[in-house]
């Protein structure tokens, strides 16, 4: 058993520092499609936890018995199963937002940050760190996801949660709502921005240049 | 035919994978930094997308779909809920066929692919395409053309995007937009030339 701080660090690392979007460059393909409105945002968010921290603690728990040739097989078994359930649950109880999820929720499968967590921590840790790390990840890509859905939602319909926040111009109100913020483009410029505030604010993510200018002196 | 022309157009350019619907963009950021392996990438696309899509049609209206099983007398059972595991399974089998065909057939082709096959199996895009398939009901020729179509999209954007990436390679940008961040400035610019491919629309 690690003492707590370990687990702590597990638990803080992903958030920021080593967030699985901006930084490990994992699970980008959901995290861009589901947020053109906050619910739909927040269900994503909670439902790639979910499956993360299952599928790391049905992996951790096996972890002995996986032949490693057919580890990768096994694993995404797993998690399928996993992501099958939460797509049942979610067509029970909210099929509205399932509707508006369309295969999104089915994509978890294939979502890189679950087989990468799972085939990188899980698979050499107990179960109990396992979860935890999954844990840290699955809030650190849900922080992503909230922030560009609010932004989105928000300027895209002056709306959060449905509940109008920016009343609008045709019923009364003052705010035009950006049309852009609804469609593809913005989902990749919104990102973009947030890799661009987040390396500017620690410098030490940013990468190296691929190439260096030539060390000529200037002025000749 | 005019139909299956205008599926295979709509879905290289208006339904472009990558660009408008955000599918596979791991790959899709991760491999474009050179024009060689993106063409690679392309190519392994093409062929995976337009081999699994219609598979996985043929093993969803023969075994998966309500009511499959009714010349067995057993028209109750319902078994679309499988359709993710069995998916996964025929993509994973077939990437893994593929590049044993290839090593024995076609050990130069292989050698320029090979290191992309094996990623493939995790790859949204591919998935995505066959979980398409099945929510708008596509039957096998149109699976076929659908496929191929979306494999050839993503091969077209990635290899676009790889290209303004090797000539970004000498631009002196800020420092915390290097990399990540100006490839996604990129995407979203390009996604915005393919918006307007929507607005072609059919005559």
């Amino acid at each position: 058993m690690p003492p707590r701080p370990a687990l702590l660090r597990t638990l803080k690392g992903p958030l920021v520092e080593g967030n699985p979007v901006t930084v490990q460059i994992l699970g980008i393909c959901s995290a861009l499609a589901v947020t053109t409105s906050l619910d739909t945002a927040v269900t994503m968010a909670v439902s790639l936890t979910v499956v993360l921290v299952l599928s790391a603690a049905v992996v951790s728990l096996i972890r002995r018995h996986i032949p490693n040739a057919i580890r990768l097989i096994v694993q995404i078994v797993i998690v399928a199963s996993m992501v099958i359930v939460i797509d049942q649950i979610l067509q029970a109880w909210f099929f509205e937002i399932s509707l508006r999820l369309s295969v999104f929720v089915g994509l978890i499968t294939t979502n890189c940050i679950v087989l990468g967590r799972t085939e990188s921590f899980a698979r050499q840790n107990p179960p109990l760190p396992a979860m935890v790390d999954a844990l840290g990840n699955g809030l650190g890509y849900s922080a992503v996801l909230i922030v560009i859905g609010a932004i989105r939602e928000l300027f895209g319909a002056g709306t959060l949660f449905g509940l109008t926040v920016l009343p609008l111009a045709e019923e009364g109100g003052w705010f035009t709502p950006l049309n852009l913020m609804r469609l593809a483009p913005s989902a990749f410029f919104l990102l973009g921005g947030l890799v661009w505030a987040l390396r500017s604010a620690l410098p030490d993510q940013a990468e190296p240049p691929e190439t260096l200018p030539p060390d000529v002196p200037e002025g000749r | 035919m005019q139909d299956l022309a205008t599926l295979f157009v709509r879905a290289i350019f208006v339904e472009n994978m990558p660009l408008t619907f955000f599918l596979g963009l791991c790959t899709f950021l991760a491999l474009s930094r050179r024009l060689e392996s993106a063409i690679g990438l392309g190519l392994a696309m093409i062929a995976v997308m337009g081999i699994t899509v219609p598979l996985n049609q043929l093993i969803y209206t023969a075994v998966l779909a309500p009511g499959a099983w009714s010349w067995a007398g057993m028209p109750e059972i319902d078994l679309s809920y499988l359709n993710l595991i069995a998916f996964i399974g025929l993509i994973a089998g077939t990437v893994q066929m593929l590049e044993m065909l290839l090593e024995r057939f076609a050990p130069s082709v292989h050698a320029s692919l090979g290191v992309f096959l094996p990623l493939l199996t995790v790859q949204c895009a591919i998935l995505g395409g066959s979980l398409f398939m099945v929510e708008r009901r596509y039957d096998t020729p149109e699976a076929l053309v659908f496929g191929l179509g979306s494999g050839v999209g993503f091969a077209l954007a990635v290899a676009m995007l790889a290209a303004v990436r090797t000539r970004l390679a000498y631009a002196d940008l800020p420092a915390g937009l290097r990399g990540l961040g100006i490839t996604f400035l990129l995407a979203g610019m390009m996604s915005l030339g393919f918006a307007s491919f929507s607005q072609m629309g059919a005559p």
